[in-house]
């Protein structure tokens, strides 16, 4: 029997799903983010742009997806947190926005700007967007500053019913220190996994041995901040919801408690640490191990997911506000109805679909290492 | 809470109408090249002549080159609706959001995967296997589409929902009645096949260049020949899915009717304008002045194709608003007085609701439910104070929809001139045929473009028809905040779009032989 709790929580999942997913997929991000640093000739930076170019677009559309499955599955918090964290948002989509022109048109006659001024785009996306976002996700775990009232849709002068508590809108997330530190470990981990995905996709002996090194310098400021946000989350009071009354309290090592009375998803996110560790690890270990990407991208997804669940999950508010405690959003209180959750549970049974035929593309189109070759002998190369 | 700024909504509505019209450059040509370049890569595959895969190659340059600012344009538009039209977002988001994520999950993915393929496969992957790819990826742009008019849809003729007074929101109680309503169905094919035109128009356009160059004559000749019968084709299935968009419109929208007929005063045999100009002295709906200083005007034809019956009556602003004229099904319309009243009245029903829920008085609760549900088919009204306001901008929808219908029929006239040219080996001494098609392709944005200030436009001050008017549909944030989004937008918009047609004429004056 399927109930609407089960649908709320299936729900819950896949936008978990997604998070990861696209935490994954920002090694593209990353990747910008190195352009300038890890390549040192044009055919170097070329060979970054074109294998970072052919996977651009399932980062983006990963992020519209987000956005979407949000907006169908959990409308409150789309219209609370869009409508209310108005730049925060609008600064992520602006990124966004820069870099989808990037890739087509650097290298074309006529792009006005010179391929400098897109790639810099793309560096601005790969630095603002992975901090931004981290920062952004953060708040999951560490509040916002909204009022939700829905009898104000009674007020025919002013009827909204969410409303941001600052002028900030949503730039206030900057000020504490906590939501910064997980910014921070996005930006390193995205930069590591792209390294991780330039030794696996290059056929380049001179950036495959940078990239080699550059792991390092990513990965240890990415685990020694990640380490700090979840230790200081778990370790924090989290915001507990009385499943008989809806209310909101704030309940010590909340986080902590829900990894232990959740020990599916405490296991899940050990695996996941074990596994984005392993990855990286055993491309420093071994010059001939060069499949640490699928390691520690598959470790992220894992990570991520259990991370995002431990917010929704457990009768925690998974977008908590302070300091009007109650107008917290929950899974329960800002989904969708029932019959629109079925409907899109229906829907989401396409997803296997869309990975088998991605995979088979891919398959067909990654059959060899990319070399400067293949970039110089295509003809839509960028 | 504050008192909404009142600048906020022109701000916002500015913001969005912007941002949707620059991405609007963009769609229809992502659609209507793309199918172009499908038939042509079929041609090939069939053929095995290079000459197809030359042009094919192409226009698939110029495609990707579109296609990168459309989806670099688009990303906002999804994200805006919350942004800034947050109320909106909560009130129909059980319903709205649902496209949405339909639209991401099965369009953009199919898009993402297989342009890759398209785009960097020629050498790698089978023949086959690249056609296949080329047309999911136009496939899963199309069917983008159809979601994004579904929704669209939904707020011209809201279906399939119900209101929940415990939430506060309209929630979905029937998707395939929201899939399916016809005035999704007819806008879907019409937005669509309007889009093949604009395509077609920019092959035979850039055709007609090399031509008249004297270049590339035969790439030039074979895309003109496509471009001509796709788009004339398109052209004639859109001016038929046109006179079911204005039939939909006539039955559930008539004040974007009367408003796109510049009609005042409704009557029976209502004649069609066909040209007309108006009268800017005419200031109010109740004054006796004449709405036009000049019409010509086809008798009893408004009738006809509004309501397929010749001497049906058709309402014009006056009557909608003063109410008491007949419908098709024999309803008596209510005048917008009634209309707010119960309007209010539902409103004030749902704050009485919700405090009887508060104050646990069931008996209460179950009085003002049932009196919000009997008025809610009117509870958008009871935000809108005066009757002034529901009039749309008259002379913005009154001449968009004229000079859409007008390049319409142009269009119909252009492909047939140069498919006869064309199939009669006439065109290359034809210059001022080719004249004629190189520079009506700015011409296809605008009939585009207009196409949607009609429907959008058209149905203020509606965010969604009857149930929420914009002033209750959005975001509580300053201003400021908004204008200074909207010149940032403006800016990076204009700027990519410059780069944009820099590259695409850079191309052009490549040629298919160089590129």
């Amino acid at each position: 029997m399927i109930t609407y709790s089960f649908l709320q929580h299936y729900w819950w999942f896949l936008i978990s799903l997604l998070g990861g997913i696209l935490a994954f997929l920002l090694f593209i991000q990353g990747g910008q983010t190195l352009l300038f640093s890890l390549s040192k000739t044009e055919d170097e930076k070329r060979l970054l742009v074109n294998a970072l170019g052919r996977k651009w677009e399932f980062t983006f559309t990963t992020l519209v997806t987000f956005g979407g499955a949000f907006f169908a599955s959990f409308p409150l918090f789309y219209s609370t947190s869009f409508g209310g964290a108005y730049w925060v948002w609008m600064a992520i989509l602006f990124c966004f926005i820069i870099q989808a022109v990037s890739y087509e048109f650097q290298t074309k006659p006529g792009n006005t700007y010179g391929a400098k001024t897109y790639r810099s785009f793309l560096f601005v996306n790969g630095l603002l967007g992975t901090f931004l976002i981290g920062v952004a996700i953060a708040t999951f775990f560490t509040g916002s500053d909204f009022i939700v009232n829905k009898g104000n849709i009674t007020s025919q002068l002013a009827p909204v019913i969410s409303s941001w508590g600052n002028e900030w809108h949503g730039l206030d997330a900057l000020f504490t220190v906590r939501n910064l530190t997980l910014g921070i470990a996005v930006f390193f981990l995205s930069r590591s996994l792209a390294v991780l995905f330039f030794v696996n996709r290059l056929n380049h002996t001179v950036l495959e041995a940078r990239s080699r090194k550059y792991l390092w310098y990513n990965a240890i400021p990415f685990v020694v901040f990640f380490l700090v946000f979840v230790i200081w989350t778990l370790f924090s009071d989290g915001f507990a919801v009385n499943p008989v009354t809806g209310v909101v309290s704030m309940e010590k090592y909340k986080y902590f408690t829900n990894f232990i009375e959740m020990p599916i998803v405490l296991v899940l996110f050990l695996l996941g640490v074990v596994a984005v560790l392993a990855g990286v690890i055993g491309t420093w270990i071994s010059p001939k191990f060069k499949i640490g990407i699928w390691f520690a991208g598959v470790g992220t997804i894992v990570t991520v997911c259990s991370l995002l669940m431990t917010a929704g999950y457990n009768n925690t508010a998974y977008y908590p506000a302070t300091p009007n405690l109650q107008s917290s959003l929950t899974i329960f209180n800002s989904s969708s109805s029932f019959f629109t959750l079925n409907a899109m549970s229906i829907v989401s049974l396409f997803i296997p679909v869309v990975l088998v035929y991605i995979f088979i593309a891919w398959r067909s189109m990654e059959k060899n290492r990319i070399d400067i070759d293949d970039v110089n002998n295509d003809e839509h190369a960028y | 809470m504050n008192l909404l700024d009142a600048s906020l909504l022109a701000w916002s509505r500015a913001q969005f109408a912007m941002t949707a019209m620059y991405h609007w450059l963009f769609v229809p040509l992502t659609l209507g090249l793309g199918l172009i370049m499908c038939i042509m890569e079929s041609l090939y595959v069939k053929t095995g002549n290079e000459a197809w895969k030359k042009a094919t190659q192409f226009w698939m340059t110029l495609f990707g080159v579109n296609f990168a600012i459309g989806v670099a344009t688009g990303i906002i538009l999804e994200f805006e609706f919350g942004t800034n039209w947050s109320n909106y977002s909560w009130f129909v988001g059980d319903i709205f959001g649902a496209p949405l994520a339909i639209e991401a999950i099965l369009a953009f993915f199919m898009e993402a995967t297989f342009i890759s393929v398209m785009f960097f496969g020629w050498k790698k992957v089978s023949k086959g296997f690249h056609l296949t790819s080329t047309w999911l990826t136009v496939l899963g742009a199309t069917i983008s589409a159809l979601w994004i008019l579904v929704a669209n849809a939904w707020m011209q003729f809201p279906v399939g929902m119900d209101f929940n007074p415990d939430t506060v929101r309209n929630e979905m109680i029937d998707f395939w009645s929201i899939l399916l309503s016809p005035v999704a169905i007819n806008k879907f094919f019409h937005t669509v096949i309007s889009s093949w035109v604009l395509g077609s128009l920019f092959v035979i356009g850039v055709s007609a260049w090399y031509i008249l160059k004297k270049r590339e004559v035969d790439f030039a000749l074979k895309s003109m020949k496509v471009g001509a019968i796709v788009g004339l084709v398109a052209t004639l299935l859109t001016a038929y899915t046109g006179d079911g968009s204005a039939y939909n419109v006539s039955q559930r929208q008539p004040m974007k009717l009367a408003a796109m007929e510049g009609l005042y005063n409704g009557k029976t045999n209502m004649g069609l304008v066909v040209f007309g100009i108006l009268n800017s002295e005419k200031k109010s709906y109740k004054d006796s002045i004449n709405p036009y200083i000049f019409k010509i005007e086809i008798p009893s034809m408004l009738s006809l194709l509004a309501n397929r019956d010749i001497n049906s009556f058709v309402p014009g602003i006056k009557d909608i608003l003063n109410g008491g004229y007949k419908t098709l099904d024999g309803t008596v319309t209510m005048s917008f007085d009634e209309k707010h009243t119960r309007g209010k009245a539902a409103i004030q029903s749902l704050a009485d609701y919700q405090k009887a829920v508060a104050a646990k008085d069931t008996t209460a609760a179950k009085n003002q439910k049932a009196s919000l549900k009997q008025n809610y088919a009117q509870f958008g009204y009871g935000y809108i104070d005066k009757a002034e306001k529901m009039i749309p901008n008259l002379p913005t929808v009154f001449y968009s929809f004229h000079i859409m219908v007008m390049l319409g029929f142009y269009f119909i006239l252009l492909f047939g001139l140069v498919l006869y040219f064309s199939s009669k080996k006439l065109i290359e001494k034809a210059n001022w045929l080719l004249w004629i098609s190189l520079l009506s392709i700015p011409l296809g944005y605008v009939a585009s473009q207009l196409g949607w200030v009609v429907a959008e436009v058209g149905r203020q001050p509606w965010a969604i028809q009857d149930v929420l008017p914009l002033n209750a549909a959005i975001s509580n944030i300053s201003s400021y905040s908004v204008i200074i989004t909207f010149f940032l937008f403006l800016t990076l918009f204009s700027a990519l779009l410059i780069a944009e047609i820099r590259i695409m004429l850079k191309q052009i004056k490549k040629g298919p032989s160089e590129s």
